[in-house]
């Protein structure tokens, strides 16, 4: 059983989920038909969150995380997540099943489209609704007594000290980015991308009905964002960040002493000091030129090159301004797992460290 | 027995009371279908009629709607709780301390709280099925922009309920968040290109006077902080949130209610 509980916190590192869970949002749009026609796929992925749930609560560590009142919402979120998508999925292989037939979605049969009146056939489903939000909400809050912890103390910091939980993702970014950039810059990148949807988003088709094939990249990207970025980056920062925000599986004691061995390296100090054995220059523009071209390579040559080559049909599609829009927006989301592989591999902390002006990427 | 009790139901009904409030007979006929929804405030935001299939929970996942119920919860409870809660560092906990204990019926505070997660929830699974639906697209590009307003407005109203508490939980998560604004570029003290806000060689952005002091009403997170998260949280957010959700609703109508195939023009009256 220990063994089991250690290889399992071992797959919870960071680095192995967040592959295995690329590598699983890839296999469900790539064999979609499968995991939401089939009915035991259907029943393995709605299933096993809640079995892996059910049986981890009986294990002490899991429990301890698992029962604090403010996680119970997350852990519903995760289900959820999970089975909308599912949901979601299932309808549009259907509605993908139907076009390649020739026939018309779901949503646009003469019956769909007959019109019906809103009093009373919405009013009463709305109603509905309410009563059913109500129960569950006077219930819950019956069950579970909203916590209240010591009296706030400015002199006595808690430990981990955790940001709201749906900012965890975030604070989980802090890690591998300065505050500028994890706290004020992606978060408006965030922001911006998501209002930009609309008009960089070139493809008129899909709208109002569910469907994959009609907007794999739109769907992959966007679900890649949500599903990787935001909500498995909360559920990492909720359940398995610990003391000192240091890793800790999902079975393993919070130890306050637990000490991870870091020694993470500038680039500058990669090329500087490790390849070309000189000291490290003095002047920052030339101490950091190597990080500084890369940089700028990655964020203006590489949206060019992709305008020629990969993404050119995007190129066309959308026009010069909202591809140079998409694409930056595009690569700042991918700089964040980029940046996250680059520290678990080489140790890397900073592209560009410009500490005298509190520019560090 | 049931008769009699329906018997006295519909003498109430013609009662000069009852006519003054609800004016017409249950609508059963089209005509007055139509009137229902038109005549009353509460659903003159609603279309008169609607596609069927704007009808489905597997569609919609009702999760727009449901949003917007937590959101009337969260007002009701809210105000209820405004009662009790004094934001002073001197009362608010102890405030907090008598609403669990002597309030009767204590309920109010858990469902608040309940409520308040369970928002920000719903509100990611609305845009999620929004999206996957592809209910952004034209006519509807600018209502999902003020979606996404709704939702980071969802976030701060959060975020600001989330140091009233004033425990250590409240304290420090706050903490930690206002923690950001320090390092914004141009704007705080530590963020990279507010040396070069400088005149004369005095520095404009000091902890005294940046982005963060701003936000806090002080260098820490103290009783100045508290009073502004209960300003913005009880009338400044609310305000805000209020006038875009009615917008936000509007247009939905405007558009033509419930995405559907169509070719995205009105369908609904």
């Amino acid at each position: 059983m220990d063994t089991i509980q250690s290889w399992i916190n071992v797959l919870f590192r960071p680095q192995l989920l967040i592959a295995t869970s690329i590598l699983a949002l890839l296999g469900f749009c790539r064999y979609r038909k499968f995991c939401t026609q089939n009915k035991f796929m259907s029943a393995a992925i709605l299933g096993f969150p809640l079995a892996f749930f059910a049986v981890s609560a009986l294990e002490e560590n899991f429990w301890i995380q698992f029962k604090r009142p403010d996680n119970v919402p997350i852990s519903f979120m995760l289900w959820f997540v999970v089975f909308f998508i599912w949901l979601a999925m299932k309808k549009g292989v259907e509605n993908d099943d139907r076009i390649a037939e020739g026939r018309p979605v779901y949503e646009a049969e003469p019956e769909e489209e007959e019109k019906v009146f809103v009093w009373p056939d919405l009013v009463y489903t709305e109603l509905l609704c309410v009563l059913l939000i109500s129960i569950m909400l006077v219930a819950w809050s019956i069950l579970i007594p909203a916590p209240l912890e010591e009296p706030a103390n400015p002199q006595l910091t808690p430990n981990p000290s955790k940001a709201p939980w749906y900012f965890l993702g975030l604070q989980e970014i802090l890690v591998y980015f300065d505050p500028w950039l994890a706290g004020v810059l992606i978060p408006t990148f965030i922001v911006i991308g998501l209002m930009a949807i609309p008009y960089i988003d070139p493809n008129p088709k899909g709208n109002g009905y569910y469907t994959f094939a009609e907007r794999r990249y739109e769907i992959f990207i966007f679900l890649f964002g949500f599903v990787i970025l935001w909500v498995l980056l909360i559920f990492q920062g909720t359940f398995l960040r610990g003391p000192n925000w240091n890793f800790y599986g999902p079975y393993e004691y919070w130890d306050v002493h637990k000490v991870v061995p870091l020694t993470n390296v500038n680039l500058s100090e990669f090329i500087w000091a490790r390849l070309l054995g000189v000291g490290m220059p003095s002047f920052w523009l030339v101490r950091e030129i190597f990080g500084l071209l890369l940089l700028g390579l990655y964020f203006f040559a590489l949206p060019v090159l992709f305008a020629k080559t990969l993404w050119k049909k995007f190129y066309l599609q959308m026009g010069l301004i909202p591809y140079v829009l998409g694409s930056d927006l595009m690569l700042w989301m991918l700089l964040v797992p980029i940046k996250m592989y680059l520290r678990w591999t080489l140790n890397l902390k900073y592209f560009v460290a410009i500490p005298e002006f509190f520019f560090n990427i | 027995m049931m008769g009699r009790l329906k018997g006295w139901f519909s003498d109430f009904t013609r009662t000069p009371v009852w006519k003054s409030v609800f004016r017409h007979k249950m609508p059963k006929d089209p005509k007055n279908r139509a009137l229902a929804v038109l005549t009353n405030v509460f659903l003159h935001l609603h279309p008169v009629r609607m596609r069927k299939q704007g009808l489905r929970i597997s569609y919609t996942w009702c999760m727009g709607g449901v949003s917007f119920f937590l959101f009337l919860s969260l007002t009701v409870t809210g105000i209820l709780l405004m009662f009790y809660y004094r934001p002073t560092a001197q009362h608010a906990y102890p405030d907090m301390l008598d609403l669990m204990e002597s309030a009767t019926l204590g309920l109010m505070r858990e469902m608040h709280r309940w409520a308040g997660h369970l928002m920000v929830i719903t509100v990611w699974l609305h845009m999620l099925r929004v999206f996957l639906t592809g209910s952004y697209k034209p006519p509807r590009e600018f209502n999902w922009v003020i979606g996404v307003v709704l939702l980071v407005l969802t976030l701060l109203f959060s975020f600001t309920g989330y140091l009233l508490p004033w425990d250590q939980l409240a304290m420090w998560a706050v903490t930690v968040g206002s923690n950001m604004a320090r390092a914004s570029p141009g704007l705080g003290v530590e963020g990279p290109g507010s040396q070069l806000m400088a005149v004369g060689g005095v520095p404009l952005i000091t902890a005294g006077s940046d982005v963060r002091f701003v936000l806090l009403g002080g260098r820490f997170v103290g009783e100045g902080a508290l009073l502004r998260f209960y300003v913005l949280h009880c009338i400044g957010i609310p305000f805000i949130f209020v006038m875009l959700l009615a917008t936000h609703f509007w247009r939905i109508r405007r558009d033509g209610g419930i995405s559907g195939p169509g070719k995205g023009g009105p369908m609904a009256m």
